[in-house]
């Protein structure tokens, strides 16, 4: 009766599973009713579990409340439908007197898919990709629109206008994505690069609130454990992508301290790594290493394998680490790419190369309001004895910091300009 | 020693509402907490019950009967709680601690008549 709940996030994780499976019984053109009824579900178990305790199944418990809530919102809405009588007459002359009961009781028992299915439905290729990753968020991450608009620093009108369109597009699908349609991987396309922005932006993000945002990197993490688990998505790129996340999620523990501060890369310390993570990523890592396509989670996967299995940041083959970048850069061209592919290069063939390779950066532009970019100039400069230039771009790299931890991180790097300024 | 009937209420506008499931969970914890902190000091003389919203008030002999939820009440009971303290300024003090008041509702602390 007092059963403790498994951890603290998991009427968040249910709220996806119930969501995922109204709408899968009910049809997602009913998506806000399936939300409603989730709500008032979890809303009335704080209320009974509060007095009473912990069901000893709570998902059970849920799951039948949330379907008997959704019968009764049905039942609620049929009601107002027979006294609005021009639209009501008609579907009530169709429907008889079956009530939604037996309406329920024909829809085919819930499957375990349906998160899975839902994840595939909410990358619609009419809703734009930062949408999908908000939908994602919201619907089976159990994110409300103020903390998915808190995740993406977003203004919260912003986030409910991007989700509502977003919806909008979803309910007009009726049905829930068939995981054997003929666009099957053409979706999990989306779908893994949603999940990747989605753990990306937890463990880069600009989030004021801390560097890297756990729960972001969390929830990306067990959705892509889904994809992996079900053989038609568990394709190379899906593993490649799932290790990449585990072998990065691996350096949390030593890349943000008690503070919250953050540690880069050469200065982790090691020990702190997850190895349980490590390992689990390199299996994934070995089982993705089939077929004929190289992903870009492939070659991420590859670089963080390569960091993961280096003893400290001097014995890693940066040699190997430049190759990946690069092979990474003809795949998915991009400026930060390009950046982190300089300091791998500094660390192969020392600052100077480093140096000339940041500033040759094609599209160097879009990395303006990066604060990495004047930062690793900054790094470099003071590897190559010019301090008063490294102090100019940390400065700068200063007003570009976007959360208090970049900030402090920067001041740290000041502190270190000053000291070396001294004979 | 007295006792004393908490009326746990909510205004059905409370901005606090619903929440995320997040903080859904977070307000549940903090009830288990708050039960579990009362009965272990000994002050909680009646656990009580959840209630749903809605039902009926009967009046006038039976002709009148309102049908929850009532439009004239601005608030919902969530529930009560019989609870053991010195006089009601202690029982107002423990009612401080509740995690209702986190979340926009409020605790109505009624002395239970003895004589």
């Amino acid at each position: 009766m007092t059963a403790a709940l498994p951890d603290e996030h998991f009427f968040r994780r249910e709220s996806g599973r119930l969501v995922s499976t109204l709408a899968g019984m009910l049809g997602v053109h009913q998506l806000a009713l399936a939300e409603d009824a989730v709500q008032e579900t979890l809303a009335a178990a704080v209320e009974v579990w509060a007095f009473r305790g912990v069901p000893d199944n709570p998902s059970a418990w849920l799951m039948t409340a949330a379907r008997n809530r959704a019968v009764s919102l049905l039942r609620r809405e049929r009601t107002a439908r027979r006294f609005a009588p021009e639209i009501g007459r008609q579907t009530d002359a169709e429907g008889a007197d079956a009530g939604p009961d037996s309406a329920v009781a024909h829809l085919p028992p819930p499957l375990r898919d349906d998160e899975l299915r839902m994840m595939f439905s909410c990358c619609h290729p009419d809703i734009p990709e930062d949408a999908q990753v908000a939908l994602v968020l919201s619907l089976l991450g159990g994110f409300s629109a103020h903390e998915a608009a808190e995740a993406f620093l977003v203004s919260r009108a912003a986030m409910e206008k991007r989700l509502s369109r977003a919806k909008k597009v979803l309910s007009g699908t009726r049905a829930l994505f068939e995981l054997g349609a003929r666009d099957f991987e053409t979706r999990l396309t989306a779908v893994q690069r949603a999940l990747y922005l989605l753990f990306n932006e937890g463990y880069h993000g600009a989030s004021p609130e801390a560097a890297v945002r756990l729960d972001l990197c969390r929830e990306a993490m067990r959705l892509v454990a889904l994809l992996v688990e079900h053989p038609p998505a568990a394709t190379p790129a899906t593993q490649a992508l799932a290790a990449l996340m585990a072998l990065n999620a691996a350096r949390i523990p030593a890349r943000v301290d008690e503070s919250g501060d953050l540690t880069e890369l050469a200065r982790q310390d090691r020990s702190r790594w997850d190895t349980r993570l490590i390992g689990r990523g390199l299996e994934l890592l070995e089982a993705s290493a089939r077929g004929e396509v190289v992903s870009e989670y492939h070659l991420e996967a590859a670089i963080a394998a390569t960091h993961a299995l280096a003893p400290s940041a001097e014995e890693t083959p940066w040699a190997d680490v430049v190759e990946l970048y690069d092979a990474l850069l003809r795949i998915r061209p991009s400026p930060v790419v390009a950046l982190n592919r300089a300091v791998a290069l500094a660390e192969q063939m020392g600052p100077e190369r480093g140096l000339q390779a940041l500033r040759s950066i094609p599209g160097a532009e879009r990395l303006a309001a990066y604060p990495f970019y004047p930062a690793a100039l900054g790094e470099l400069e003071l590897r190559s004895g010019r301090v008063d230039e490294a102090r100019k771009h940390f400065r700068a790299a200063h007003r570009l910091a976007r959360n208090p931890t970049e900030k402090t991180f920067l001041e740290r790097r000041l502190a270190r300009c000053e000291a070396s300024k001294k004979p | 020693m007295s006792e004393f009937l908490y009326l746990y209420r909510l205004p059905a506008d409370s901005p606090e509402l619903p929440g995320s499931p997040r903080n859904m969970q977070q307000r549940l914890q903090k009830w288990t907490e708050w039960f579990r902190d009362l009965e272990a000091k000994g002050t909680l003389k009646v656990l009580g019950h959840p209630l749903q919203t809605g039902g009926a008030v009967v009046a006038d002999g039976g002709r009148t009967v309102l049908d929850g939820p009532y439009a004239e009440s601005k608030d919902i009971v969530l529930g009560y709680s019989v609870v053991q303290a010195k006089d009601l300024a202690e029982a107002r003090a423990i009612a401080g601690g509740c995690p209702v008041l986190s979340y926009g509702g409020m605790v109505e602390v009624r002395p239970i008549l003895q004589m």
